[in-house]
């Protein structure tokens, strides 16, 4: 038992990479090639609980891949902040498993099954890899597998236009990593070393260079373009519009989020707070961008008449509340992000499966589709609704917590025009969320539609218990509050 | 000390919350049984108001029972806790309930309204969150509540779902949901975290902590924050609510939803400022011209309406800025005078939208211009309509008259001669717009044809509707009993 314990953080990773051919051969058993990826989504989560347990109870753990001790070989690392977002990963990737069988068998082909479930491993795989290592090279190489995993999973769509828009993905993700890998090489270049702490601790003395400072702007604008910070957004609209249900679901919850995780890791752990704030200001840069980015997609998702598009321009929003919290550089600030990160996921991720339901039902999500659904698919839309508050930033969800944590942290920085900011587009959400509550329950189904019935219960489930989540978590403020709290003090604290 | 059921006054309170909770989800299950459904209603609304009265006996003793549900940030709880303010509004908001269910009953079901389920779902949901504002702790509880109050009764005003409800709906949800999340919450959280503590403490949280210049905003955003007391320029909401069906018109936008406004108003006045603090203040006078505008203006508006609920609205409109000015008169008599209002104006004003909402069910009538002659069909309802009138208009002998002689009391005390002079004026108009409906029906000859006799609302209309007016009544003999209980805000 010891030795399995002692092996957590490779398996964390290694698990869901080995399955994943497995997974592959199963093309003609496609309920077995579910069966075993959910088996194995529930194993990755099981133990992202237990390296949960080791970081609270003993604090760091640092694991030498091969025994090879760092900073020749490579380390796996876990701290107070990525087992944060290595649990939203695990716990996503189980949840949406149960909802993907019957969504899946609807929206993908039955003879790609076997592909997509072995894709979904991967990506999965990909992200908890970026999550977990300690390695500049390795966040490169673990970016790229979930990336090209997540191209072949969108695509996978049934909408022809899924094809093209992950192939807009493609082309934004790639040249975001080149960025990233760039920037990686000069830093390696003027170090000498990939693992981060080692160059944490090595780049003070050439901080002056102008390579570095290369290197810093290579490695903020790839990252951007990963976590689709505004005006860098623009493949995820589509991308998320496309893509079948539960990829959508699944990309919204982690995606956007291990990227925010890896800018967090890179401006505050490896180039140190001093670097990246005092000298080179990046509350300038991010506020602005982060206060246009809240404000110009959530007007657009105003004016969406497909829902899942809407929700998409929303993410693209609350990915600026994030930003914005990060940009204050400042503990209450970046306890916001780190709650927001969690809570966000369960909110969006809510919402999309509630989408799911509908589409496995009617087929379609766009707004006039929608009409008096209410009624057709009460638990469903009960959900939505109840997600789709907490996403406004109502009390007693989720989405309030942050929304109150980013404000104090707006007034403590002295940024009254900021908070009023906040309050006004937390608004803005209010009317998209409401102009789909309004469709779902005021208006008439359109003549000629047939009635539907309420979605299955093994979709309904999943979508319930996130649901419940965003309220639980919503009252229960202190765990992730907490375990957000800790995760500020880590990072402001850099890994000296 | 125990009331009449012998139940600690602490269990009344969660009794109190948790009845109209489990109602509501009873109603929501018995939706196939209306006649059930209905029982289950009215049960819920009368053991809620024995809850609450429950609490009462200990409220008078100068207690103040509470309890702490649970933490929600460090520092921050989810708590209950009655003082005088607290006790009225929510004896008034349940009380009235229980005639209100009665009332719903043979409106809904004579009107032919739909979905009567959602509606009388939606409808306990909104005691729930009126008795939470009434018991709040803290300001963050209350608002909590405030929302709750507001997402609960947009179901209810969209309820008809054609394009007037659903643009009533929208407008109703985007004042009401835009001023408290724009200027209520950003007021809640900048006083947190100025002053660490939201709790309602006697004397205001504020001195010490909080400057004057910002202390001046603060107050702005929360006068304007609290969208439900309908100030000028933000009082568009309640005329838009109008579309809703008459019982919600008359216990929520008479009595629950917009008392719930200004009895934040008060309650943030007294316990978050504190009355010194606020005489201090460069903005309270502002504040309080603007209350003035609004009662003027409104009632001139009243006068112009033709549509009888529209009327009602506007006359709701100035009666609500009686209340905030007295707030903003800064002192003990127009706070007293304030809460006192709360009372005399729910029974009147519920009083006035039963009245309409029968005229429309026995006779389809929504205007004023059709009513002539109307007294000898309907002799009860027109004259539970006087009264009501009356009482609102503050004459004697209905118990309006008290809370506006302490009201205009306060602004003598104070020195306001204006604000003295916009009280009587305000009388003057609510003269004109309330007693012509009445005069018309019972002076004119009817103008609609009509020869038959004797021809009223249902039973379960005109039964609320004649107890509202004889309370109203009662009041005006029961105000001392009223002033006492009140005055224990300033000596608790």
């Amino acid at each position: 038992m010891d030795v399995f314990l002692t092996q957590l953080p490779a398996l964390q990773v290694v698990l869901p990479m080995l399955a994943a051919p497995i997974v592959m051969l199963l093309a003609r058993m496609p309920r077995t090639a579910w069966a075993v990826t959910t088996l194995v989504c529930w194993l990755t989560l099981g133990i992202s609980i237990l390296l949960a347990q080791q970081v609270f109870a003993a604090g760091t753990i640092s694991y030498h891949m091969g025994g090879w001790a760092p900073p020749v070989g490579i380390e796996y690392f876990v701290d107070s902040v990525n087992i944060i977002v290595l649990l939203i990963i695990s716990l996503m990737g189980a949840i949406s498993m149960p909802f993907a069988r019957r969504s899946v068998e609807q929206e993908v082909a039955r003879e790609k099954h076997a592909l997509f479930y072995a894709a979904f491993l991967l990506a999965n795989c990909g992200l908890l890899g970026i999550t977990i290592t300690g390695d500049a090279f390795n966040i490169f190489v673990f970016f790229e597998i979930s990336a090209l995993a997540s191209y072949a999973l969108i695509a996978m769509g049934r909408d022809r236009r899924a094809v093209m828009s992950s192939y807009q993905y493609l082309v934004m993700g790639t040249v975001g990593t080149t960025f990233l890998l760039i920037g990686i090489g000069f830093m390696y270049i003027m170090t000498g070393t990939l693992n981060l702490i080692d160059l944490a601790q090595r780049l003070p003395e050439v901080n002056d260079t102008r390579t570095i400072r290369a290197a810093f702007a290579f490695i903020a604008v790839g990252i951007s373009l990963k976590l689709a910070l505004f005006p860098l957004h623009l493949w995820l609209p589509n991308a998320y519009t496309y893509a079948p249900s539960m990829i959508t679901v699944f990309l919204s919850a982690t995606a956007t989020k291990v990227a925010i995780y890896v800018l967090l890791r890179f401006i505050f752990s490896v180039f140190g707070y001093e670097l990246s704030f005092d000298e080179l200001s990046m509350e300038f840069v991010l506020m602005p961008l982060a206060m246009l980015g809240i404000l110009i997609p959530s007007i657009v998702a105003v004016f969406q008449t497909n829902i899942k598009r809407m929700l998409a321009y929303s993410s693209v929003a609350q990915i600026g509340y994030m930003i914005l919290g990060i940009s204050f550089a400042s503990l209450l600030g970046l306890t916001a992000s780190v709650v927001h990160l969690f809570n966000h996921a369960i909110t969006k991720a809510a919402l999309f499966m509630a989408l799911g339901c509908v589409i496995y039902r009617v087929g379609s999500v766009s707004l006039d589709r929608m009409a008096g659904i209410g009624k057709q698919m009460p638990w469903t839309m009960a959900a939505f609704v109840v997600a789709g508050l907490s996403l406004i930033g109502i009390p007693l969800t989720v989405g309030f917590v942050t929304k109150w944590h980013l404000i104090l942290a707006a007034l403590d920085g002295g940024l009254w025009p900021v908070a009023v900011f906040l309050m006004a587009t937390s608004l803005l959400a209010a009317v998209y969320i409401g102009k789909v509550i309004e469709a779902a329950y005021l208006r008439e189904p359109a003549e000629g539609t047939e009635p539907v019935r309420e979605a299955p219960l093994s979709l309904l489930l999943p979508t319930w218990a996130l649901t419940v989540l965003c309220v639980y978590f919503g009252i229960r403020t202190s765990l992730p509050l907490d375990m957000a709290g800790r995760a500020a003090e880590t990072l402001l604290g850099g890994y000296l | 000390m125990t009331g009449l059921l012998g139940i600690e006054a602490a269990l009344a309170i969660q009794l109190a919350l948790l009845v109209p909770a489990i109602g509501t989800v009873l109603i929501a299950l018995t939706g196939r049984w209306p006649n059930l459904r209905d029982t289950i209603m009215v049960a819920t609304a009368a053991t809620m108001f024995l809850m609450v009265l429950e609490v009462l006996p200990e409220v008078l003793a100068g207690g103040r029972p509470g309890v702490v549900l649970f933490e929600f940030f460090p520092g921050l709880t989810i708590a209950f806790e009655v003082e005088p303010l607290g006790m009225v509004f929510g004896m008034i908001a349940s009380g009235l309930w229980v005639l209100t269910a009665l009332y719903s009953i043979g409106y809904m079901r004579g009107a032919g309204e739909q979905n009567q389920t959602r509606f009388n779902a939606c409808f306990a949901i909104a005691l729930f969150s009126a008795c939470g504002i009434a018991f709040a702790q803290n300001m963050f509880t209350l608002f909590i509540f405030y929302e709750l109050l507001t997402l609960s009764t947009y179901p209810l005003v969209a309820h008809k779902g054609n394009d007037a409800a659903k643009k009533g709906g929208r407008t109703y949800l985007a004042l009401l949901l835009g001023t408290s999340i724009g200027f209520q919450l950003i007021a809640i959280i900048a006083t947190w975290w100025m002053t660490g503590t939201l709790d309602f403490t006697d004397g205001g949280i504020m001195e010490g902590h909080v400057g004057h210049g910002v202390g001046a905003v603060l107050l702005v955003l929360y006068m304007y924050g609290i969208g439900k007391a309908a100030l000028m320029p933000f009082h568009r909401w309640l005329p838009a609510a109008m579309v809703a069906p008459t019982p919600v018109s008359a216990l929520l936008h008479a009595v629950a939803v917009v008392k719930a406004g200004v009895f934040t108003v008060l309650k943030v006045a007294t316990y978050i400022f504190g009355l010194d603090y606020l005489s201090e203040l460069s903005t309270t006078d502002l504040i309080m011209y603007v209350a003035a505008f609004t009662l003027v203006a409104a009632s001139i508006v009243a006068i112009q309406q033709d549509n009888l609920k529209a009327r009602l609205a506007y006359s709701t409109v100035s009666q609500l800025s009686y209340i905030v000015l007295g707030a903003m008169l800064v002192s003990q008599f127009a706070t007293i005078g304030g809460g006192m209002h709360i009372v005399m104006h729910a029974f009147g004003k519920i009083t006035l939208f039963f009245c309409a909402g029968a005229i429309y069910v026995a006779s389809k009538k929504t205007n004023i211009s059709q009513m002539d002659g109307l007294g000898r069909r309907m002799p009860f309802t027109m004259g539970a309509f006087l009264l009501g009138a009356l009482c609102v208009i503050g004459a004697p002998p209905m118990g309006g008259l008290w809370s506006k002689w302490h009201l205009i009391m306060g602004a003598a005390d104070t020195g306001q001669v204006l604000m003295v002079l916009v009280f009587m004026l305000s009388t003057l108009l609510n003269i004109v717009y309330l007693l012509t409906p009445v005069v018309r029906a019972f002076l004119l000859p009817p103008n609609d044809g009509y020869r038959g006799g004797l021809k009223e609302a249902p039973f379960l209309c005109v039964l609320p509707l004649s107890i509202t007016a004889l309370g109203s009544l009662v009041l005006f003999f029961a105000a001392g009993a009223l002033y006492d209980l009140l005055a224990g805000i300033f000596t608790g």
